[in-house]
């Protein structure tokens, strides 16, 4: 009995506030925008059986879709968003593969106290960290006038509100997801073979290639997965740092629904969103599966 | 073998600077006495006295701090229910449903939680305010909470439970006596990671917020789209003490915890 407690609560909890949501959203994303206005009539009704059933279905239409591949600001925002998350993600593995390599070739006793220091900032307000560059980037920003006051520039450079500044804000915030798994599977390398590697006269450039590199390739895309996944549906970094140059999906989704107030258009952006996830996701699961199998064995 | 290289001191630096000197700067011009928070034109620490002369902000902190502590109290008991019976409760009907509906949340963009929630609230005809956003919160972090705690569960000896039961514990009292101190450390942790997410969150909460019921998150992003404000700057400062200040707390605990766990040993 109280087994069955146990597993119903949250059981209950997880698809009454998780999985009806988004069977509600899937439903407004195939109906009319006056459907789309509470209490969202007509409701699936049971008491009429298969005629009830044959009602509601004829009621859902593709509109909403055909809408999105029709006006070229939906695909180009999803395009955009693509790509930004994946330069994002190779920025963040350059700035993030060094950081993690220097963490675990560190005496042992520094490699708690830099593991909290890379924890650390995970921790305080994503918005502020966020924030924290307007200042940086912007015109009469630090930046400008530490590069003006070296004489490197004569012009204050347009840093805010564009691409470059989204990047720098995404590689800032998730670069604790990037060196965290590529730090986990360095720290269990075993240095040995890179010795043996260099015995038999192979370079240390080649011996990192050869080695250290196929041997930390899960950790190496694990830190991928886990930046790109995220980044896919960013809404402030865009906003905030990216300006009205930057087309992300995401904010996209945010303007339609609280702008624009066209819920189905919203809810139809939403369940494209989450159809292209769920491929990085899959291969994301596929990787931690793989790599549980090998520390199992 | 550990190397020690040039190589790799630079990049350690660099990326410590990277990560630390935003959040310094924004630090060290909170006490900036410009408006121009960009310019600096002496110490001040005015902007913290205005900050606690604006009642928008207050009343945010405390709908924020409500909704923080009860939401990460809801979902650490849902989340520890959750991680034992993943772990413990055997096959039951629904197990891969089960499974999946706590890690799909973790990887669920925030809009599309926020927008489904919205539209749930709006369609249940729920007024939207403290209540909606406590809802909201509770359900991302009850599957955060979950993980923490069954990757503790996982580790922790099943025959101390069945030994337990062996001598006359019932299945209640088994968890309480045994299983519940092992894995409290990950509970209190849970806990600390579902309270700092709530405080955190602004996506779900813009949703999910009505016009009664206003968090920092919310406050902090419509002032900071207008640009940096030295008031911000000041509300940072003091939220980014607190964080360390917790933090530092939190590792003194579990240090002492583990030098009294030594010596008792």
């Amino acid at each position: 009995m109280r087994r069955y407690f146990l597993i119903i609560t949250p059981y209950f909890w997880l698809i009454s506030l998780f999985v009806i949501p988004f069977l509600i959203v899937i439903r407004i994303s195939l109906s009319d925008p006056e459907i789309s206005i509470p209490p969202y009539t007509p409701i699936l009704s049971l008491e009429e059986g298969w005629s009830g059933l044959l009602q509601f279905l004829r009621q859902l239409d593709l509109d909403n879709y055909i809408f999105l591949t029709q006006d070229a600001l939906y695909w180009k925002a999803y395009l955009s968003s693509l790509r930004i998350a994946a330069f994002s993600t190779i920025i963040a593995l350059f700035v993030g593969f060094p950081i993690a390599y220097g963490m675990a070739k560190v005496q042992r006793k520094w490699q708690t106290t830099l593991l909290i220091l890379i924890i650390l900032p995970f921790w305080t307000s994503f918005l502020i960290r966020v924030y924290s560059w307007i200042g940086i980037l912007s015109t009469e920003g630090y930046l400008n006038q530490v590069l003006l006051g070296l004489g490197i520039i004569n012009q204050p450079l347009t840093l805010l509100n564009t691409p470059f500044a989204v990047y720098v804000g995404i590689t800032y915030t998730y670069l604790p997801f990037m060196v965290l798994p590529i730090y986990a599977s360095l720290e269990k390398l075993d240095y040995s073979l890179l010795e043996a590697a260099e015995d038999l006269g192979c370079s240390q450039i080649s011996a990192f290639w050869l080695i250290t590199v196929p041997l930390c390739r899960a950790g190496i895309l694990a830190g991928c997965f886990l930046v790109f996944i995220p980044t896919l549906g960013e809404i402030i970094i865009p906003s905030l740092l990216g300006g009205s140059n930057t087309l992300m999906i995401g904010k996209v989704l945010w303007e339609e629904f609280f702008n624009n107030r066209d819920w189905p258009v919203a809810s139809a952006v939403a369940v494209i969103l989450l159809i292209i996830l769920i491929i990085p996701i899959v291969l994301f699961q596929r990787n931690e599966q793989k790599q549980q199998d090998l520390g199992t064995r | 073998m550990k190397r020690y290289s040039w190589f790799n001191v630079t990049s350690l630096a660099a990326g410590f600077a990277f990560l630390y000197l935003p959040i310094l700067i924004l630090i060290i011009y909170s006490f900036n006495e410009n408006r121009l928070v960009t310019i600096w034109a002496g110490f001040s620490t005015k902007w913290y006295v205005e900050l606690f002369q604006n009642e928008l902000f207050l009343d945010a902190a405390w709908v924020t701090l409500q909704v923080a502590v009860i939401s990460s109290t809801v979902a650490t008991v849902l989340g520890v229910m959750a991680a034992y019976v993943l772990i413990r409760a055997g096959r039951f009907w629904g197990q891969t449903l089960f499974s999946g509906l706590i890690y799909a949340p973790l990887v669920m963009p925030e809009i599309i939680t926020g927008l489904s929630l919205l539209l749930l609230f709006i369609g249940i005809g729920l007024d939207r305010g403290i209540t909606t956003i406590v809802l909201a919160h509770t359900t991302f972090s009850m599957c955060f909470v979950s993980v923490v705690v069954s990757s503790r569960l996982v580790l922790f000896d099943r025959s101390l439970e069945e030994a337990a039961l062996d001598l006359g514990c019932t299945h209640w009292q088994a968890f309480q006596l045994v299983t519940l101190p092992n894995i409290l450390p990950a509970i209190i942790s849970g806990w600390l990671l579902a309270f700092t997410l709530s405080l955190d969150d602004l996506v779900i909460a813009s949703f999910s917020a009505g016009p009664g019921a206003t968090t920092l998150p919310i406050r902090i992003w419509s002032s900071v789209r207008l640009g940096v404000s030295p008031e911000i700057n000041a509300l940072s400062t003091i939220l980014i003490g607190f964080v360390t200040f917790g933090i530092i707390l939190a590792s003194l605990i579990s240090k002492w915890k583990s030098l009294s766990n030594s010596t008792d040993l």
